[in-house]
């Protein structure tokens, strides 16, 4: 009965992107249905307002506070902000997380698409084990593969050394190997995702595309780079933004394994939000360096749009 | 060339042998993890610190659970249990009326609501969590197992992949539901809530397992120990005492196989719901 009292009121040709959402629509109905659509939202808006909109401004204010132990002491103005480009800590944990992020990233999505390249084809048993597989150390999550991967790189107890024959040798105690483990761990813990979503996107390649370029004798290579790879592209992308977001937040790993050290050599932005704000109890200057990190991974994913959109 | 095949691994068997040599290898590597965890809650002290690897328990004892029943882990398990099942219930209740809303209505605000939700779900979810243990401790709700919960609901993902599963529902049904009468609410349970199942369903293990593992705001919001989760707990417990292997790998495996079996039990659903929310947007 709605549909029928529809008056379609002057549909102009330009400004078609505006008026078409309510194309056919009563004046009447489009309130009515306004109506509905915020009472259907107003559960979830009300959790998104209070557990993320509020506490994101509360995290902008508090960063231009001067906030210790006892409480807000005052404005600080941009002293937070001027205190980090002087902050040895903050300039060696920006490295280590941009270390983190350009060698994880790239390795989680070549990974995960090899992998999924090579599975997606094969009967569904297969392909849901391995796919369970590497999906597996998400699962089991950050703290228990954390505290088992802790055990065998104890130096006395522990089997990485048993089996290399290095007695004695604390990898995460070392500065120039303790880094190199987390990135390992993380990727342990990243791959099982995007396995998941390019085998989905894999599966969903046009096929008679594929089939015409082979008629037209391409090779395996040529297929997959000028077909497959155009088609799967908003997943790349995707992937990209995920384990972007994912490595710089990268936080478990390192309060249990390292915290941080030896020599900062393992200090990582969102570790130092942390440990600043609940071991320095600066909580002005923590909530600085989240807004800081906020808007490195926003730059990182806007780069990541555009290199990917223009290709 | 004969073969028509279509896939990366290519045609030449010497690839797909090296291809599958080095995928069981990886799938080795990756399973190792979980099979030392429980191997290693097996193991008496003399094993878990023993020289040379031991790799599988000789004198299977199950001291290390003992051990690790003699803290509140029973609370713990509960706690996290509680934790991600609300979560969970939460988030796929009103995440399928607002994914609804956002899919199928058409209003004002539309557009711009769909952009903030995106624009929040690239946000570092971490960031947010220490001024949002200001905003608990204000409400006093500081140390208590909603502090975990209802942040999570709040988390936009949920929205969005309701939003992709409700678009796929044809206009016709929704039509005809309005014409036979049914209001908005009965439509929504009798009509749209069945054919988003898939989706809810996906929603609900993703919601689960991510909840179970948000180790960051479970180690900021909770800090009495009865209000410990499980894998808080095993956290913490490394902390104090770092080289009891054996109590840290019962814990981790009392914390691992629950949610481990969850998964694999209805992977099935998660796998293409998840794949499909991501891939349509």
């Amino acid at each position: 009965m709605a549909q029928n009292t529809a008056a379609a009121p002057a549909q102009q040709k330009p400004k078609k992107e505006k008026r078409s959402q309510f194309s056919g629509m009563s004046k009447a109905l489009v309130r009515r249905e306004t109506i509905s659509a915020y009472l259907f939202l107003l559960p979830s808006l009300v959790f998104f307002v209070s557990f993320v909109v509020v506490p994101m401004f509360i995290c902008v204010i508090y960063s231009f506070m001067e906030y210790g132990l006892g409480g807000i002491k005052g404005f600080a103005g941009l002293d937070n902000y001027i205190k980090l480009f002087q902050d040895s800590i903050f300039h060696r944990g920006f490295l280590n997380t941009v270390l983190i992020v350009v060698v994880a990233v790239p390795t989680v999505t070549a990974f995960s698409l090899w992998v999924s390249s090579a599975i997606y084809k094969m009967h569904s048993v297969p392909r849901s084990f391995f796919r369970c597989v590497f999906y597996l150390p998400v699962v089991t999550g950050s703290v228990a593969i954390t505290v088992v991967w802790k055990w065998i790189l104890h130096p006395y107890y522990g089997l990485l050394n048993q089996l290399v024959g290095t007695d004695g040798f604390d990898w995460l105690g070392t500065s120039s190997t303790a880094i190199w483990f987390i990135i390992l761990i993380l990727f342990t813990t990243s791959i099982g995702q995007p396995i998941v979503l390019y085998v989905a996107a894999l599966g969903n390649v046009d096929q008679s595309l594929v089939e015409a370029a082979q008629v037209d004798g391409a090779t395996k290579l040529q297929v997959f780079w000028k077909i497959k790879w155009p088609q799967i592209m908003p997943t790349t992308l995707y992937v990209l933004v995920i384990t972007t977001i994912n490595s710089f937040q990268c936080f478990a790993l390192i309060q249990l394994l390292t915290k941080g050290g030896p020599l900062n050599s393992t200090m990582t932005i969102m570790y130092q939000v942390y440990d600043t704000a609940y071991r320095l109890n600066d909580l002005g200057y923590a909530n600085a360096i989240g807004v800081i990190l906020a808007i490195i991974i926003a730059i990182f994913s806007a780069i990541q749009f555009k290199v990917v959109k223009t290709d | 060339m004969k073969a028509k095949t279509t896939d990366l691994s290519g045609t030449s068997t010497g690839y797909k042998v090296f291809a599958a040599v080095v995928l069981i290898l990886l799938a080795i590597f990756f399973l190792f993890p979980l099979y030392w965890i429980v191997t290693g809650s097996f193991k008496d002290a003399i094993e878990i610190n023993a020289k040379y690897p031991i790799w599988f328990p000789q004198n299977p004892t199950v001291d290390n659970y003992a051990r690790l029943f003699e803290h509140p882990a029973f609370k713990w398990l509960f706690n996290i249990v509680f934790i991600s099942a609300m979560a969970m219930i939460l988030t796929c209740l009103t995440a399928a009326l607002a994914g609804y809303a956002l899919g199928k209505k058409r209003f004002y605000g539309r557009a711009i609501l769909f952009t903030i939700i995106i624009c929040a779900m690239a946000l570092p979810k971490q960031v947010i969590v220490i001024p949002l243990l200001q905003e608990m401790t204000f409400f006093h709700m500081n140390d208590n197992l909603w502090a975990v919960i209802l942040p999570t609901v709040g988390w936009p993902f949920g929205v969005f992949l309701m939003k992709q599963f409700s678009e796929t529902i044809p206009n016709e049904i929704l039509e005809a539901a309005r014409v036979d009468g049914a209001g908005e609410l009965r439509t929504f349970f009798s009509v749209v809530f069945p054919m988003i199942k898939p989706g809810i369903g996906a929603l609900a293990i993703f919601t689960f397992v991510n909840t179970w593992n948000d180790y960051f705001l479970q180690l900021v919001m909770l800090t009495s120990d009865k209000n410990w989760t499980l894998p808080l707990a095993i956290a913490n417990l490394q902390g104090e005492m770092s080289s009891d292997f054996g109590l840290i790998m019962a814990g981790a495996a009392l914390a691992a196989i629950p949610i481990v079996v969850v998964f694999i039990a209805f992977q099935k659903y998660f796998t293409q719901g998840i794949a499909m929310g991501a891939v349509k947007g």
